[in-house]
């Protein structure tokens, strides 16, 4: 039987893979995605990994798919799973290795215009204040007791020690710092990774971009937002926990293999590795992956101060005068624990997030990473609100500049037309995806990057 | 003449399948390939080396435990490894000695960074020559 006769289609953009698929699923997987994405999607066996995700023990809802969804290990890249607190499962493959990978966004009251000509300084100086590549070590010294305290207080250590301000805390998920982190339970060599790396951006997939509003959806939630014109400049830094949260998710994969042989749990894909909430295991890997996100919240705090810092320097006037604020920083790569209403009923569960953003009702924003092609969406509750991508030079190509730290300078990467990868973006409903994590979509790796 | 690693393409990530005549031979291609996505294996030189021991409750999270020390190791002390000599190995133990060099920004190029090896589409053949075959995070 093909997929496409497997699915079930509930309307034209959500479609169901029912518990009869596979014996052992819990719940039914729901993919949204229109008639031509799902056609793409069919090709990356990414249903087998929705269905196996339903496997979870505790799972409530859905297994669910977020629009851009692809073949990930374990959990689909784009994944979201809730589990029951009280009897459910937390597995550390439904965060990622690169635990609270999530993007922050910056405002300027700068335009293209008065950009562009100070662009490669403004780049260069970037390269010089924010570490970046494989290999780059911060040029924050910090002891094994601060990184402690970088791993219990989050963005909050950074803005007492200077790097940023108070309203920046205010503007972030979960305020910088989810409560719970024990460094006690970070392995001494996730430290050891941690230690030297904070406060650079890495490489891969990950990226420091300047931006330029290119399209407004909705005027008033964009002016909420501190985004008043088209042209107007703007900074998305996209980063997660380094080394730390790599070592983390390697340790507790490992650890929770034993515990699903402990607990008895019956699993399609070792990856998906998981231990009861309320179990040890379990308790310990959310302890840890606190201390992992909370890191990571202070590591993009730490770089947006200092691509405040640049910008003041290249223009040589004051963060005031030149708008630097924060519009917002969201995670998308955690597990959180909430309230939702499933089924009429109100239950405390663990929302697992993988390559996918929360997306609350109106008033909450929530940002989306685009790549070269599609340019970048923030967006509330499902409306678009706006859109950011390369500046549009004199022969109509979006041009970007990427840096890199091999030497090969600057290249340009020549614009492509909006892809589906975009509209597919325009999902409503309780998650936004993201496409960031399709990394062999992406033609610029690591490092600043502008207009 | 029989490789000793191939890389296998995947969405997101990138895989290897390392092949030997022995498993202890597969698991250090298995090596050679993971250093292969980092860097150039030809500018490694082998004037450091690092021994190691990693253990798990099976052959297949061996696998991804040995490759998971070789990343640590490059992670926080920025060993590349060019050759590896598995000195133990059962179902459940691994011992090996690394031998490489400290990068060097001004003669190493870095490829690719590896987040760590993955249980998914894990597999350890012996069932005809050797072969492995282990999915990374990049």
């Amino acid at each position: 039987m093909t997929w496409r006769e497997t699915l079930d289609r509930l309307d034209d953009y959500c479609w169901e893979i029912p518990t009869s698929y596979k014996e052992g699923m819990r719940v039914s997987g729901r993919l949204f995605a229109s008639e031509a994405m799902l056609e793409h999607i069919l090709q990356e066996q990414v249903f087998q990994q929705v269905a196996n995700v339903a496997f979870l023990p505790g799972i409530v809802g859905h297994s669910l798919a977020m629009p851009d969804v692809h073949w990930g290990y374990g959990f689909p890249i784009g994944g979201v799973a809730a589990t029951r607190v009280s009897d459910g499962v937390v597995s550390p493959g439904g965060v990622g290795f690169d635990i609270n990978c999530g993007v922050r966004l910056l405002t300027t009251s700068l335009t293209a215009e008065e950009v562009i000509p100070k662009i490669e300084s403004l780049i260069a100086e970037l390269y010089v204040n924010v570490p970046s590549g494989l290999g780059s070590k911060g040029k924050l010294r910090i002891s094994e007791k601060e990184l402690d305290e970088v791993m219990v207080k989050g963005s909050l250590w950074a803005v007492e020690k200077g790097y940023g301000e108070p309203a920046d805390v205010d503007a972030t998920e979960e305020s910088g710092c989810i409560r719970g982190a024990n460094p006690e339970k970070v392995s001494n060599k996730a430290k050891q990774r941690g230690i030297p790396q904070l406060g650079t951006l890495g490489s891969g997939n990950h990226f420091l971009e300047v931006e330029r509003v290119s399209e407004i959806y909705d005027r008033d939630a964009a002016r909420a937002m501190g985004i008043e014109e088209v042209g107007q400049v703007v900074v998305m830094v996209h980063c997660g926990s380094r080394g730390l949260g790599h070592q983390v998710c390697t340790d507790y994969v490992a650890m929770l293999g034993n515990a699903v042989k402990k607990y008895g749990i019956n699993l399609p894909d070792r990856q998906l590795a998981c231990a009861p909430i309320q179990s040890p295991e379990g308790q310990a890997y959310l302890e840890a992956m606190a201390c992992a996100a909370n890191y990571a919240w202070t590591n993009r705090q730490c770089i947006a101060h200092w691509v405040r810092e640049s910008l003041v320097k290249v223009f040589g006037k004051s963060r005031r005068e030149l708008g630097l604020e924060q519009v917002y920083d969201v995670a998308h790569n955690i597990a959180k624990i909430e309230e939702h209403t499933v089924d009429g009923k109100k239950l405390t569960v663990c929302v697992h997030r993988k390559g996918a953003t929360r997306a609350f009702p109106p008033g909450h924003p929530a940002s989306l990473p685009g790549d070269r092609a599609t340019g970048a969406d923030s967006r509330r509750h499902g409306s678009r609100l706006l859109h950011c991508r390369g500046y549009r030079d004199r022969h109509g190509d979006d041009l970007w500049f990427y840096l890199s730290r091999c030497g090969q300078g600057a290249e340009s990467v020549g614009g492509q037309a909006e892809s589906a990868g975009c509209r597919c973006r325009q999902v409503t409903g309780g998650q936004g995806n993201n496409s960031h994590d399709r990394k062999h979509g992406r033609s610029g790796r690591g490092g600043p990057r502008g207009l | 003449m029989v490789k000793d690693f191939e890389l296998m393409e995947h969405t997101a990530d990138v895989g290897i399948v390392a092949y030997g005549a022995s498993i202890a031979e597969a698991f250090a291609n298995a090596g050679r390939a993971l250093f292969s996505l980092i860097t150039e294996p030809d500018g490694i030189n082998e004037t450091e080396y690092r021994d190691i021991e990693v253990t798990a409750p099976d052959r297949e999270s061996l696998l991804v435990a040995w490759l998971n020390e070789l990343i640590f190791l490059f992670d926080a002390e920025g060993m590349l490894f060019k050759r590896f000599d598995i000195t133990d190995l059962s179902t459940t133990r691994l011992k090996a000695r690394a031998c490489g060099e400290v990068v060097d920004i001004s003669r190493h190029i870095l490829k690719v960074g590896v987040k760590a090896a993955t249980y998914h589409m894990l597999e350890v053949d012996s069932s005809n020559g050797s072969r492995v075959r282990v999915l990374f995070d990049i």
